[in-house]
C-alpha cells in the first residue's frame, strides 16, 4: 500500500540522546493522577461509612458530567447504577433516559451499546429483555459505524434471550422498522439482524424477512447495498436450501455485477459462504460464472479481493473446480497488471499450493505455479517481492528436498540479495521452514552478507527488525557459527545511536543467554557488557545497567553477585544523575536474584546513600528500591 | 427565466457594508447541500455559516425560499507549521456536503492543509434533575440523600451544534485546492497543487496518494493541478484540471495509482491568438461534471467550456464570459487579477451554466437557447423582490444608457464563488463579503 503523509514515511528515531532523560523520568504524574469519582466516593464513604447511596448518586449525576471521561466512567458502571435502582426503575426511568442520550461522544455511545448487550438480568430477565430494544434501536441509527456495529452486536446477543413470541412481537418489528427507515444508517443496521431472527419466526414472517432483505440488496444508497452484500453469506446460511437457490443466488448475481466497485468486491466474500452451502453439482452453474467474472473484473479492487480470499474460495469450491478453474485464475492474478493484486496473490502462494489436491499437487506447482513465482522474484514492485518473500520458503516443505535445492534455492538466494531490505528480512524471518528440509548450511554463505548488510542499514527500523530475528537465527545456525560471525554485530548494536536499537539489543542478549546458557554468557557477553561501565559516554554506561537488568535473571545468582553487582555498586558514584537513579532502579530489579547477605551488606548501604542524594529523582528511585526490596 | 430573477436579502447582519468589512469576512466558498435545504459559506476567517431554507407556512406562502442562519462555527484556526516555518491560513477553500445519513447534517470543509468532517445536529431536550444538587444548583448535604433520582429529559429551545467528527491532516505538502466526495459515499479525494489523495471517510490516519505529478527535480515543474472532482455516478472515475488548460480523466479500476490518465481533454491552441498571456489565461480554475455525468465544464480566465466525455480533442461548447477583457490583459496582469480563480456551476438540469466576473457581475448561459445574460449582485438593486436587470458592458465607441464601459469596471469587486440549488432556480452568489440569494419569481 502507498501511504502518504509524513507520519509514516519519515525516518524519526523514537529516542536519541535527549530522550534518555525522558525515559529515566519517574511516573510522578501517573501516581498522583486519581480519578475524581473514586476520590470523592472514597472520601465520602470514609466520612459516613453506611451511606451506600452516595457513590451511586455520584455515578448517576456524572452520566451527564461535562467531562467525557467521567461520563464514560459512569456508563461503564451502568450495571452498578441499574442494580441500585432495581429492575422496575431501570426499565421505567433509566432506559428511557438512555434512549434519548444519543447526542453523546462516540466512545460514550460505544460503551453504552456494549453495556446494554449484557443488561438482560438487570431489567428483570428474559421476560423483560425487550425493554432494551428502544435504546439499542436509537444507537443503531447513529452515524458512527463502530457504534452502530456494536449496537447491532448487542441486539444480536439479546435476540437469543427473547422467547419465540417476544421475538415476533417485539424484535422482528424493530428489524422491519430499521429496514424501512428513512436514513441509510438504520437500513444498514437492519442487514445484520435478519439472520438472527429468521430461524426462530413463523413462515409468514420468514417470507417478510426475505422480502426486506431483497429490498435492501437493491437499495438506492451504496452503503446499504454494501451492508447487505457483506451479510449475504451469513443470511444464506440460515435460509432453507430451496430459498438459497431461488433467492440468494439471484441477489448474489445482482450484487456481484453492481455498478459500485465497493459492492462487487463484497460479493466475493459472500461467494465463499454460498459455495459451501450448495451441493457440488450446482456450483458450476450457480456460482462459478460469477466467480470467474470477479476474477477478471475491470476493477483491480475486485480482483484484489478475489486474490485475498483465494484460499477460502479454494476450500469452498473443492478440488475438481480448483484444478480446472482456479489454477488458471490464480496464474492470472499472479501476473495481474496491478501490483496490489499481484502482492495479494503472492501472499497466498503457499496456502494455495498446500491446499491443492495431493495426487497431482507437485505437478501443478512445478508446471503452473512455479514459473509465475520465478517472475515475481524479479517483480518491479517491492511490495510484491516482499509479499512473496514472506511465504516462498514455505514451498520447500511441500516440494521436498530435491526440488527445493534445484528450483527454490536459486530464488531464495536471489531474494536474499534483493535491493529492498524488507524482502531480505522476510526471507530471513522464515528460515526455519528451509532448515527443516535442506538444512541451513546450504544458505549460510549467502545469508551472512545479507544479515551484516541489514544490521548496518541506515534505517533504524530495518536494524530493529533484524535484531528481532537474531535469537531465531542463533538457534538455527548454532553457537559456533554465531560466535564466529554474529556476536560482534550483537555487541555493536548496544552502542547504536538510536535508543530503540540499544533497547532491542539488550532484550536480544537476554534471549541469546536463554538459548545458549549462563556459561556462554559469562565467557562471551558479560565481560563486554561490564566493560562499557567505564565508557566516557553516559548513555553507554546506562546501557550496561539496562543489560544487567535484562541478564541478571538468565545468568543466575552467582554471576549476578560476583560479576555484575560490584559494577552496579561502583556506578552509584557516577557523576551523571541519570546513571545514578538507574543504578537504584537496577538494584531494585536484580535484588530478587541476590541472596540476603549481599542485599544487607552491599546493596543496602549504597541505596541509603543514594536516598540522600542531592538529585530528587535519584532520591525517589532509591527510596522506591528500598521499600520494594524491604530494606528499610 | 434568469431575467426575471427575484432578489432577497437573506440576512441583514450578513450583508455588512463593504467598506467596513475586514479581510476575514470575505467569502471564500459557497455550496448548497444535495436537497437545497441548506446552504453553507466559508470565509477567509475560517468560519462556516450554514443557512437553512425557511419552511413553507400557510400564513406567509411567499416567504418560502428565504434562507436564515442555522449554524455558525469556527471550522479552522490559523496555525503555524514549526517544522517548515510556515503559516497556515484558516481560510476555507472548499465546502462539500455529504448526503444526509440520519437526522444530522455532515459537511467537509478544508483550508490549505487540513480537511475536517463536521456534524451539524439539533438538540431540543436536556436532562434535568441531579442527586447531589438542588434545582438552583446548590450542593446538597450528602446525608440528606435518601433516594436516587434518574435524570429526566425535558424539552428546551432548539439548539444547533456543530462538532468536528474527523480531522484529516498531515497528507498535503502543498495547498489543497479542492475536495470531492465519491458516489460510493465511502471515500473522498483531496487535491493539492501536485497530488491527489484518496481518503476513507472513516479513517483519518492514512490516505492513499493516487496522483502525483511532482517531477523528481522541481525545476522541471511546468504544470500544477488546479481542481479535481469525482464523477457523480461512476465511483471509479474522477477528473482533474491543470494549469496548462487540459483535463485528465482517470479510472481508478485500472490501477491503484492513477498517474496514467485514461482520457485527456485539450483544445489545440490557435497560433494566431498566441501571446505572452496565453498560458496564464488558459489555466483552468474549476472543473465540474454535469449532474447527468455526461459532460465536463471548465472555467479558464476568459471562457467557460463544456466537454463531452466522449470527445477529447475539443470542447462541444465554448462561452465567452468577458471577452472585452482580452485587450486589458496587460493591466490585469499588473494588478494580479489575471490569476483570479473563477468557479462555475451547472443548474439542476444541466441546461444553464453560471459563472462570475468583475464589477460584481455574474454571467448565465442557456445551453439550449444559446442566450446569455449578465447580472449584477449589488446592494442598490437587491431590495427584496426587486427584479434583476441585465447589464451590458460596452467596448469602446459610444456608450448607450444603462451600459457600462470596460474602463469603469471595478476589478476589486469580483464574483468568484457561486452555487445553484440542485433542483430549483435559486442561486447563491458570493460577492466579496456579501452573500446574495436570487430566485425565480414566485407566481
Amino acid at each position: 500500500m502507498y501511504f502518504s503523509g509524513s507520519l509514516l514515511t519519515t525516518e524519526e528515531p523514537p529516542g536519541r540522546e535527549g530522550c534518555a532523560v525522558v525515559l529515566g523520568q519517574k511516573p510522578r504524574s501517573a501516581a498522583q493522577q486519581r480519578h475524581s469519582v473514586t476520590a470523592t466516593v472514597s472520601k465520602m464513604a470514609g466520612a459516613d461509612g453506611d451511606d451506600s447511596l452516595y457513590p451511586i448518586a455520584v455515578l448517576i449525576d456524572e452520566l451527564r458530567n461535562e467531562d467525557v471521561q467521567l461520563r464514560l466512567n459512569s456508563i461503564k458502571k451502568l450495571s452498578t447504577i441499574a442494580l441500585a435502582l432495581g429492575v422496575e426503575r431501570t426499565r421505567t426511568e433509566l432506559l428511557p433516559f438512555l434512549t434519548d442520550t444519543i447526542y453523546d461522544e462516540d466512545e460514550v455511545l460505544l460503551a453504552l451499546a456494549e453495556q446494554l448487550g449484557n443488561f438482560t438480568m438487570l431489567v428483570g430477565g428474559p421476560e423483560y429483555v425487550h425493554c432494551l430494544l428502544p435504546p439499542l434501536e436509537s444507537l443503531a441509527t447513529v452515524e458512527e459505524t463502530v457504534v452502530r456495529d456494536k449496537a447491532v452486536e448487542s441486539l444480536r446477543k439479546i435476540s437469543q434471550e427473547h422467547s419465540p413470541v417476544d421475538l415476533e412481537v417485539h424484535f422482528e418489528p424493530l428489524v422491519k422498522r430499521l429496514a424501512s427507515g428513512d436514513w441509510f444508517t438504520s437500513r444498514t443496521s437492519a442487514c445484520g439482524l435478519f439472520s438472527v431472527c429468521y430461524p426462530r419466526v413463523s413462515s409468514t414472517v420468514k417470507a417478510e424477512i426475505r422480502q426486506h432483505f431483497r429490498t435492501l440488496c437493491s437499495d438506492d444508497t451504496p452503503m446499504v447495498r454494501r451492508a447487505a452484500a457483506s451479510k449475504l453469506g451469513e443470511f444464506a446460511k440460515v435460509l432453507e436450501p430451496e430459498y438459497v437457490k431461488s433467492d440468494i443466488i439471484s441477489l448474489f448475481t445482482a450484487l456481484a455485477s453492481d455498478e459500485q466497485d465497493s459492492v462487487r468486491l463484497l460479493a466475493v466474500e459472500a461467494c465463499v459462504s454460498i459455495a459451501t452451502l450448495l451441493p457440488q453439482e450446482d456450483l458450476e452453474t450457480l456460482v462459478m460464472p460469477t466467480l470467474r467474472q470477479a476474477a477478471e473484473d475491470k476493477s483491480w479492487r475486485v480482483r484484489y479481493m478475489v486474490a485475498d480470499k483465494f484460499s477460502e474460495l479454494q476450500k469452498a469450491v473443492g478440488s475438481e473446480i480448483t484444478k480446472n478453474d482456479l489454477v488458471p485464475a490464480f496464474q492470472n492474478l499472479l501476473k495481474d497488471c496491478e501490483a496490489e493484486v499481484r502482492a495479494a496473490a503472492a501472499n497466498k502462494v503457499k496456502e494455495f499450493c498446500e491446499n491443492l489436491p495431493e495426487d497431482n499437487r507437485e505437478q501443478i506447482i512445478m508446471t503452473h505455479i512455479l514459473p509465475c513465482v520465478k517472475e515475481l522474484v524479479s517483480d518491479t514492485n517491492q511490495h510484491v517481492k516482499s509479499a512473496l518473500a514472506s511465504v516462498i520458503m514455505g514451498l520447500s516443505t511441500i516440494l521436498g528436498k530435491d526440488n527445493t535445492i534445484e528450483h527454490l534455492l536459486p530464488l531464495f538466494l536471489a531474494q536474499l540479495k534483493d535491493e529492498c531490505p524488507e524482502v531480505r528480512l522476510n526471507i530471513i524471518s522464515n528460515l526455519d521452514c528451509v532448515n527443516e528440509v535442506i538444512g541451513i548450511r546450504q544458505l549460510s554463505q549467502s545469508l551472512l552478507p545479507a544479515i551484516v548488510e541489514l544490521a548496518e542499514d541506515a534505517k533504524w527500523r530495518v536494524r530493529l527488525a533484524i535484531i528481532e530475528y537474531m535469537p531465531l537465527l542463533a538457534g538455527q545456525l548454532g553457537v559456533e557459527f554465531f560466535d564466529e560471525k554474529l556476536n560482534t554485530l550483537c555487541m555493536a548494536w548496544l552502542i547504536d545511536h538510536v535508543y530503540a536499537i540499544r533497547e532491542a539489543a539488550t532484550c536480544n542478549l537476554m534471549k541469546l543467554v536463554e538459548k545458549f546458557g549462563a556459561e556462554w554468557a559469562q565467557n562471551t557477553i558479560v565481560p563486554k557488557v561490564l566493560g562499557m561501565a567505564n565508557d566516557p559516554n553516559y548513555l553507554h554506561r546506562m546501557t550496561t545497567l539496562f543489560c544487567i537488568n535484562a541478564l541478571s535473571e538468565a545468568c543466575g545468582q552467582e554471576i549476578t553477585t560476583k560479576q555484575m553487582l560490584p559494577v552496579v555498586l561502583k556506578m552509584s558514584n557516577d557523576q551523571v544523575a541519570n546513571v545514578r537513579f538507574n543504578v537504584a532502579k537496577s538494584l531494585q530489579k536484580i535484588g530478587p536474584v541476590l541472596d540476603s547477605n549481599a542485599l544487607q551488606t552491599e546493596v543496602k548501604p549504597v541505596l541509603e546513600k543514594l536516598a540522600t542524594d542531592s538529585d530528587m529523582d535519584v532520591k525517589y528511585f532509591a527510596q522506591e528500591a528500598i521499600s520494594v526490596l524491604a530494606l528499610a | 427565466m434568469e431575467e426575471e430573477s427575484d432578489t432577497r436579502k437573506i440576512n441583514n447582519s450578513f450583508l455588512r457594508d463593504h467598506n467596513y468589512a475586514t479581510e476575514a469576512d470575505i467569502i471564500s466558498t459557497v455550496e448548497f447541500n444535495s436537497t437545497g435545504e441548506l446552504l453553507a459559506t466559508g470565509d477567509k476567517g475560517g468560519r462556516v455559516v450554514v443557512f437553512q431554507r425557511e419552511q413553507e407556512s400557510k400564513s406567509q406562502p411567499h416567504r418560502r425560499g428565504e434562507y436564515n442562519v442555522y449554524s455558525t462555527f469556527q471550522s479552522h484556526e490559523p496555525e503555524f507549521d514549526y517544522l517548515k516555518s510556515l503559516e497556515i491560513e484558516e481560510k476555507i477553500n472548499k465546502i462539500k456536503w455529504l448526503p444526509q445519513q440520519n437526522a444530522a447534517y455532515f459537511l467537509l470543509s478544508t483550508n490549505d492543509k487540513t480537511v475536517k468532517l463536521w456534524k451539524i445536529s439539533e438538540r431540543d431536550k436536556r436532562p434535568e434533575g441531579y442527586n447531589l444538587k438542588d434545582e438552583d444548583g446548590r450542593i446538597r448535604d450528602p446525608s440528606t440523600i435518601t433516594s436516587l433520582r434518574v435524570p429526566v429529559l425535558q424539552p428546551m429551545d432548539l439548539m444547533v451544534e456543530a462538532t468536528a467528527r474527523r480531522i484529516f491532516s498531515n497528507a498535503h505538502t502543498y495547498h489543497i485546492n479542492s475536495i470531492s466526495v465519491n458516489s460510493d459515499l465511502q471515500t473522498f479525494i483531496s487535491t493539492d497543487d501536485l497530488r491527489v489523495n484518496l481518503w476513507n471517510l472513516e479513517i483519518t490516519d492514512r490516505s492513499f496518494n493516487i496522483v502525483d505529478i511532482k517531477p523528481a527535480n522541481m525545476e522541471e515543474l511546468t504544470e500544477v493541478i488546479t481542481s479535481a472532482e469525482f464523477h457523480p455516478q461512476q465511483c471509479h472515475t474522477f477528473a482533474y484540471s491543470s494549469s496548462k488548460g487540459s483535463i485528465r480523466l482517470c479510472d481508478m479500476r485500472l490501477a491503484a495509482l492513477c498517474d496514467k490518465h485514461c482520457k485527456y481533454f485539450e483544445e489545440p491552441e490557435d497560433p494566431a491568438t498566441r501571446s505572452f498571456f496565453s498560458e496564464i489565461i488558459s489555466s483552468i480554475s474549476d472543473v465540474k461534471f454535469s449532474h447527468n455525468g455526461r459532460y465536463l465544464m471548465t472555467r479558464d480566465y476568459l471562457t467557460v467550456k463544456v466537454w463531452d466525455l466522449q470527445m477529447e480533442n475539443k470542447p462541444v461548447e465554448t462561452y465567452q464570459v468577458h471577452d472585452y477583457l482580452r485587450g486589458k490583459l496587460c493591466s490585469l496582469y499588473e494588478n494580479d487579477c489575471i490569476f483570479d480563480k473563477f468557479e462555475c456551476v451547472w443548474n439542476g438540469s444541466d441546461s444553464v451554466i453560471m459563472t462570475g466576473s468583475y464589477n460584481n457581475f455574474f454571467r448565465m448561459f442557456d445551453r439550449n437557447t444559446k442566450r446569455d445574460v449578465t447580472l449584477e449582485a449589488s446592494r442598490e438593486n437587491s431590495k427584496p423582490r426587486a427584479i434583476l436587470k441585465p447589464r451590458k458592458v460596452c467596448v469602446g465607441g459610444k456608450r448607450r444608457k444603462d451600459e457600462i464601459s470596460v474602463d469603469s469596471l471595478d476589478f476589486s469587486k469580483k464574483i468568484l464563488h457561486t452555487t445553484w440549488h440542485p433542483h430549483e432556480n435559486i442561486i447563491a452568489v458570493a460577492a466579496t463579503n456579501n452573500l446574495y440569494i436570487f430566485q425565480d419569481k414566485v407566481n
